[in-house]
């Protein structure tokens, strides 16, 4: 079963092959036996989800439910879920059970899915490999002595594993597409807005954006239509339509014009990853795609761009954690300073408190025209360099992580090696524009990913490319060889 | 720009973390490595570019000044370390 697309299983169900409840301890079990290798889960929802799964099963009996009802996934430990314990891979959150949904929570539930649990996360969605959570690590299930990629890791790792058929994600500088492109899956980031912020724990905030992790661009499509749309909840949410995903999926490609940044592949860029991500584009231009070289001159930029403005989101963001009104409080404050600062250096890991420190640098007295102010004047020219190059292509191109994953504890000593890893994927979130990452040919029998990035609100279109992709190829299919 | 202990003192306080004497020689070099990635920008001259605050270029949204909300003080409060009726308890603030 686990094996099986969303619109399988959901004909599955419908034909009573399997109900839920079978489907969903199916995975449960999967879980169980195999995640203790991966830590890709912080907390299980055995029982609710059993409770969700038996209510699907009799809607679907009645002759009632959509493509998702009885679906078990799971969610990113950023987003809250009512009653149930919501960490985002902190100790500060160790102990914070929400005392409401979010709105991506609510629709997915609402579609009818069933929450298996909360993924493993980097804390407060800062970090490439997931090594930052307080939860542990998480292993990528091609080869557990390697990272699965962050923050997204636990969502990108359960995934590929076929521990869930799919699951939620964030994505504030490539935490959706590079986790996605190391495991070997397909992750969608949507344009800005798109989905809800509501009930999704703040990182940057006008740079995150909830998406996908699923094994194919069908799958992700399905769960991205339940999630996405206006908000009244979240003031930056786009009041904008949603395109039927499903609708278009299936177009042709022909005449479509892909730009290639040669920023994309510079000097930084593995050999094999190149390769793979050329063979790939080769294939799309079998179809009928033509291949266009462009420039976007400021993308270099963008990481140290990302590591002043994100930073600074960060450290006024993560300002409401005090210890007064929920999560960790040190033990007997002396005063309230003290109170303040033991709650806050207890509860949080090293690379947030880098992150706040950087903030709170950049946003002091004398230092903002240098470092905030430059960055936004960067961030408006690296948004102008996509709108150019939109002008004559329709979507870009390129690999969406230099290299493939690397071994675990190799670049937690180093924070710029690691951000160096988000090369690629940055810039988007900048410009707030849509990514895509689907898998490519296995680079010495690791993933490496395609990135393919829209025009604002072209969701669709990026479906239905990975979709006509993955219809020629079948990269995407192969499962990591222990987890199959 | 490169920090020095002292200057991290100061960042740490203004950021209300707690950081011990001896950490700080360390967050110093790191923190002075995140900043001299950071200062590639000045590459680049960007006189006269308006700065990007948001991605979108929309309007802030304004709702009706109605009450849409129930009062949820309680199912707030049992995620506090310390309340009592109704309040948030820290230590003494006023002598």
């Amino acid at each position: 079963m686990h094996d099986l697309s969303i619109s399988e299983l959901a004909a599955g169900l419908r034909a009573k092959h399997f109900s839920s409840r079978e489907l969903t301890e199916h995975f449960i079990q999967r879980l169980e036996r195999l995640d203790p290798a991966l830590n890709s889960c912080i907390t299980m929802n055995q029982d609710a989800a059993l409770v969700v799964a038996d209510a699907a099963d009799r809607q679907l009996a009645a002759g009632g439910g959509g493509p998702l009802t009885g679906i078990p996934i799971l969610h990113k430990d950023i987003f809250l879920t009512k009653g149930l314990r919501t960490s985002c891979g902190s100790r500060m959150l160790d102990n914070f059970v929400p005392p409401f949904d979010a709105t991506v929570v609510e629709r997915l539930a609402a579609a009818g899915t069933v929450m298996l649990g909360k993924a493993n996360m980097d804390e407060f969605a800062m970090g490439s490999s997931n090594e930052t959570s307080y939860y542990g690590p998480v292993h990528n299930p091609w080869d557990v002595a390697r990272v699965p990629g962050g923050s997204s890791g636990g969502s990108a790792a359960a995934v590929a594993a076929r521990l869930c058929t799919a699951a939620t994600g964030t994505d504030t500088g490539g935490s959706i597409r590079q986790p996605a492109a190391l495991c070997g899956i397909t992750g969608i980031k949507p344009t800005y807005g798109r989905c809800s912020r509501y009930g999704m724990i703040a990182f940057a905030s006008s740079l995150d954006q909830a998406g996908v992790l699923a094994r194919s661009a069908a799958d992700a499509a399905v769960v991205l239509q339940a999630m996405a749309g206006f908000d009244p909840r979240d003031s930056t949410s786009a009041e904008v339509p949603v395109a039927d995903y499903a609708e278009t999926l299936t177009d042709g490609i022909q005449g479509l014009r892909i730009g290639l940044p040669k920023e994309y592949f510079d000097a930084g860029l593995d050999a094999g990853v190149e390769a793979s991500v050329r063979a790939a584009l080769a294939a799309l231009e079998q179809q009928g795609a033509t291949l266009v070289d462009i420039s976007l001159p400021n993308a270099p930029l963008s990481v140290p761009v990302y590591y002043v403005v994100a930073p600074a989101e960060c450290s006024s963001n993560l300002a409401r954690f005090d210890g007064v009104r929920y999560g960790h409080r040190c033990e007997a404050p002396v005063d309230l300073q003290d109170l303040y600062e033991r709650s806050r250096a207890e509860g949080f890991g090293a690379e947030v408190k880098r992150r706040i420190m950087i903030g709170t640098y950049a946003l002091s007295a004398g230092y903002y025209d240098a470092y905030y102010l430059k960055a936004q004047q960067l961030r408006q020219l690296i948004a102008a360099d996509f709108r150019n190059a939109f002008q004559d292509v329709d979507v870009i191109m390129g690999p969406t992580t230099p290299t493939t994953a690397f071994a675990l504890g190799t670049k937690t000593d180093d924070p710029v090696a690691m951000y160096l890893n988000d090369i690629y994927t940055i810039a988007t979130n900048l410009a707030g524009l849509p990514g895509l990452s689907v898998p490519v040919a296995p680079v010495d029998g690791l993933p490496a990913g395609l990135q393919m990035i829209g025009d604002y609100f072209a969701e669709g279109r990026l479906l239905n490319i990975a979709h006509q992709l993955q219809q020629a190829t079948d990269w995407h299919l192969a499962p990591p060889p222990d987890f199959g | 720009m490169t920090l020095d202990s002292t200057d991290v003192a100061k960042i740490a306080h203004l950021a209300r973390l707690k950081v011990a004497d001896a950490d700080l020689d360390a967050y110093a070099r790191e923190l002075s490595k995140i900043l001299h990635l950071v200062e590639q920008m000045d590459a680049v001259d960007t006189s006269g570019v308006t700065p990007m605050a948001h991605p979108l270029h929309m309007t802030q949204r304004l709702r009706p000044d109605a009450v849409t909300e129930t009062d949820q003080r309680e199912a707030f409060q049992a995620a506090a370390p310390a309340t009592e009726d109704g309040l948030y308890l820290v230590p003494r603030v006023i002598d």
